[in-house]
């Protein structure tokens, strides 16, 4: 007979803060400039230089910490963590291992069950990202690029709470959302402003031990998280059946192969010779900061989903799908605050939004146009000035570059054309050219109608009232 | 007028004055530095025309009553650990043999505002590291009172210079003493203030909880004059500090009426040269007679600072001096196969002896496994030698005592020895670990002529008390 085996996974999951400047310096963080062009002596690493703490990242870091339920350290302090690469411009890593700034908190996640569970939080610290070396395969040679160096990250530990792919997704969703709430980051997988390492280990059912764990890099989506613990597991558990026992390593995650690879045994770790950086100071946190920050954190989503259900008239998957998002959220209730209907605002973002997002592979955070605009659009269809087809025509010129829809309509033409006259003149010689379907109408042939509503239209470029059309249709035949 | 004997205050009123120019000043020293730099070797870097042409730039500031203070237009040395935008900064290390800095550290910066005229970078123990200018890559630089014995380290090349009058004031840093015990064996002032009083941004850091930039000079006034210069608030360095009373010259009066004045016994035990011990008494009665209350006592802990510093030191520095590795500037090895192996070799060929063995004391007391019995227990000593001089500074303003316990040993004597070379830090080693302000001052000489340094300490932020009694002290060495 089998044994049955169960899975305990813990996570290490970074976060790139949405801070402007960097963590010890004012360069920019910014995306995608040109190599070394936000770089200063301080995040190169320059003789001399000496790190000053952007008190932004302290107040996100503590932000996190208050929403996940943690105890926020009073007194807290950075340590170097050596070692030597190049990426890394002093060959140290400032960070924190004696006094995080956040401990002892917990998040709670919907299980498969349908029932609630919690996953502690061992620590939340705040630290630095590294440079970014880049092989040059025709000179035989590395580069580095220090724009990242210096980009403020915080990494949330948790316990060793999880025991399968499904709650750790459902962790990963819960963190994401509470950060992206706080607008403390964008945290997204595949661009690498949230990264998750995946401790895993495997114990025969029942047993208290932990067995030995393993740690898992390179999960770059949901998928490949999933794919690895699944595959790491069936590994382990093959190791032991095979009466061979698990190595505590770290392994580097394949997704393209489906496998994962050693990349370093606990035999060779290195000694990080951790120490508190003595060119910091200590970071006191004041009550006064704690109630400041306390204050203005936000309404999170099951707050909100709440709210929603109260307040507007929108069916449950929309509220979900809404609060899924930040921008989403954010989009709506502005749009609202305008004068919108809520169930227009909703169908606008469930309907074209969501799939031009999909076609175009975007993400909320990418949506450019302004609530503002949207309202307009609602109130242009509203008020009969387009037509349905021509608001989804507008809408996808929005979607890529936040227009004013009236000026657009204007300047475009698009209006829907209340001329009586002309909307008679027009059915009148579509009547002529078609007396077939004439004919068949005349039968009883009721759809005959909407060939005839199509051809108008189309004479007509789309800007007619499909409605009035059928209405002018009627009367003359 | 021979203006490399003037002090900085002199030459600046001179110029001033229009006795003379920023100009002539910076080519009398250059002159002066042409003259005896082969004997004596105090400078890395001389920037002849760097010099010459800020010269120019400044007396036109000077005429035009832009620059009013008593540095503008007087040449300055800055010890070779100072970032100098331009300027080769070498820390007297092969491993930084051509790196040049693309900024200029804050305390530079003071004092260019003030109109200093940069002539170039002097020696010094290589990364600070040592007691005698020996350890520089470049060579030692000798003693111009007597160019067989050393001159004192590590600013041994700033104190050496001010002596020769290569340089009218130089600039050094004091990690352990690196400041008062080359100036007291050049017979020059010099002292390290409060931790956090001058910004340490771009002084290329040895143990950075211990480093303090500071003057050398040739008398007390110009050392209040220059430190009031160098002290500000600056926002690029955590550790410093915001202070508002850093008008230093205002504490420049003979006065010491009702001072109180402690001798620790400590000071005065073995080891101690009986030549610098009735120096450094007779000095503490030339006090006590201006009217300053002198009393012994016993300071205690004082034999664990030598063993806590090296361990807080090394352990800083072996971390600070990680960037040096080849990779983004300074020395790489020129053949190499892969990355770790390229490290190791421009590393091994980088770094001299003496910097080498405080990275692997550093590394090995930060090591997993060692780390509380050593670096964490340091930290309790220094937390109890603080407390120490805590309860010492509630009796007395200053504690005075020697700099050194001895005068300048001979060039290679002290190298041979590592654990002596140390050893001659007793008395200066605990101010630094203590975070407070030191001053060292002439006091006489032993029977071979060499100079020796009176040593006077004080309370956080208290180097007004140590500037009064300096100067007075000073003021009666000159009546004699």
């Amino acid at each position: 007979m089998y044994k049955e085996y169960e899975t305990v996974i813990g996570l290490e999951v970074h976060v790139e803060l949405a801070t402007r400047t960097k963590i010890f310096c004012g360069c920019s963080t910014a995306f995608g400039a040109e190599p070394n062009t936000q770089t200063c002596p301080v995040c190169t690493g320059m003789p001399g230089s000496l790190p000053v703490l952007n008190r932004q990242v302290l107040e996100y870091a503590i932000a996190v910490g208050l929403a996940t339920n943690c105890d926020i350290t009073r007194y807290s302090k950075f340590d170097r963590k050596n070692y030597f690469y190049p990426d890394n411009p002093q060959n140290y890593q400032i960070s924190q291992l004696y006094l995080p700034i956040c401990r002892n908190g917990g998040v709670e996640i919907e299980t498969a069950g349908g029932g609630v569970k919690t996953v502690g939080i061992h620590e939340i610290h705040m630290e630095e990202d590294a440079g970014k070396l880049i092989h040059d395969e025709w000179e035989d040679c590395s580069l580095v690029d220090y724009n990242r160096s210096g980009v403020p990250l915080i990494e949330i530990v948790s316990e060793p709470d999880m025991r399968s792919a499904e709650e750790v997704i459902a962790y990963l969703e819960k963190l994401r959302l509470v950060i992206q709430y706080l607008g403390a980051s964008d945290c997204k997988l595949q661009e690498g402003s949230m990264r998750a390492d995946v401790n895993l280990s495997v114990r025969e059912m029942g047993t208290k031990a932990f067995g030995t764990r393993t740690e898992m890099k390179n999960l770059n989506s949901f998928k490949a998280i999933t794919r690895a613990i699944e595959g790491e597991r069936e590994r382990q558990i093959e190791l032991i059946e095979a009466g061979e026992s698990v190595v505590q390593e770290t392994r580097r995650w394949d997704d393209a192969r489906g496998e994962s690879y050693a990349m370093r045994s606990k035999e060779d770790a290195q000694d990080y010779r951790y120490f508190p950086d003595p060119d910091l100071t200590p970071v006191s946190v004041s009550d006064k900061m704690l109630d400041e920050i306390r204050a203005r954190q936000p309404e999170f989503r099951t707050e909100k989903m709440k709210r929603y259900k109260e307040e507007f008239d929108i069916p449950a998957y929309d509220i979900e799908i809404i609060t899924g998002e930040k921008p989403l959220a954010d989009i709506f209730e502005a749009t609202v605050a305008l004068g919108s209907q809520p169930k227009k605002v909703s169908n606008w973002l469930m309907g074209e939004t969501l799939r031009l997002m999909k076609e175009r592979e975007k993400d909320a955070s990418d949506l450019c146009f302004s609530p503002e605009n949207l309202a307009k659009l609602i109130a242009l269809t509203d008020a009969k000035v387009i037509n349905s087809s021509v608001a989804k025509e507008v809408f996808e010129v929005m979607f890529e570059k936040d227009i004013d829809p009236e000026k657009y309509v204007e300047e475009k033409g698009l209006k829907t054309v209340n001329d009586e006259g002309a909307l008679k003149k027009t059915v009148e010689d579509v009547i002529a050219a078609n007396p077939q379907s004439v004919e068949d109408y005349r039968n009883g042939k009721e759809k005959a109608i909407g060939f005839l509503v199509g051809q108008t239209m189309k004479a007509m470029k789309g800007k007619a009232d499909p409605g009035a059309v059928n209405r002018m249709l009627k009367e003359l035949l | 007028m021979n203006m490399t004997d003037m002090t900085a205050v002199q030459l600046s009123a001179a110029i001033r004055a229009g006795e003379t120019t920023a100009v002539e000043a910076t080519e009398a020293v250059l002159a002066r530095i042409e003259e005896e730099d082969k004997k004596y070797n105090c400078y890395v870097t001389v920037d002849r025309e760097g010099a010459l042409a800020r010269a120019k730039e400044v007396q036109a500031q000077i005429e035009a009553g832009d620059l009013v203070g008593p540095l503008a237009g007087v040449p300055v040395a800055l010890k070779d650990n100072l970032c100098t935008q331009g300027l080769l900064t070498t820390c007297s290390s092969k491993i930084l043999h051509n790196f040049v800095p693309t900024y200029t550290a804050e305390a530079v910066r003071n004092l260019i505002r003030a109109g200093a005229v940069i002539l170039g970078k002097t020696n010094m123990d290589e990364f600070a590291m040592g007691s005698t200018t020996e350890t520089s890559a470049f060579g030692p630089t000798k003693n111009p009172r007597n160019a067989e014995h050393v001159p004192g380290g590590s600013s041994g090349g700033s104190a050496a210079a001010v002596a020769a009058g290569e340089c009218v004031y130089a600039i050094g840093s004091d990690t352990g003493g690196s400041i008062r015990q080359p100036a007291s064996y050049c017979g020059v002032v010099g002292m390290k203030p409060t931790y956090g009083t001058v910004s340490r941004y771009g002084l290329i850091a040895y143990g950075s909880s211990l480093d303090q930039i500071g003057p050398l000079t040739k008398d007390v006034t110009d050392c209040a004059a220059v430190l009031e210069v160098l002290a500000s608030h600056d926002e690029k360095d955590s550790t410093s500090v915001t202070r508002d009373d850093t008008d230093f010259t205002s504490a420049l009066t003979e006065d010491v009426e009702g001072l109180r004045i402690g001798v620790p016994n400590d000071y005065l035990g073995e080891g101690l040269d009986e030549e610098v011990k009735t120096a450094v008494l007779q000095a503490a009665e030339v006090l006590e007679k201006k009217g300053a209350m002198v009393e012994r006592f016993d300071l205690s802990l004082v034999e664990y600072a030598i063993p806590a510093y090296y361990t807080i030191a090394a352990a800083e520095a072996s971390s600070n001096l990680e960037r040096f590795d080849g990779v983004k500037y300074g020395y790489r090895t020129e053949e190499y196969a892969g990355l770790h192996n390229m490290y190791k070799k421009s590393r091994s060929e980088g770094f001299g002896e003496e910097v080498k063995r405080r990275i692997m004391l550093g590394s090995f007391v930060l090591s997993s496994g060692y780390y509380d019995a050593y670096y964490l227990k340091a930290l309790k000593v220094k937390a109890l030698i603080k407390k120490a001089f805590d309860e010492a500074f509630a009796k007395y303003d200053i504690i005075l005592g020697p700099v050194a316990p001895t005068t300048a040993p001979k060039l290679g004597e002290s190298l041979a020895d590592p654990i002596r070379m140390y050893l001659g830090d007793i008395y200066t080693i605990a101010v630094n670990l203590a975070g407070l302000p030191g001053i060292s001052v002439p006091c006489g000489q032993d029977s071979k002529g060499l100079p020796i340094g009176l040593q006077m300490i004080g309370d956080c932020f208290q180097e007004k008390k140590l500037i009064r009694a300096a100067y007075t002290y000073e003021l009666c060495q000159k009546k004699r």
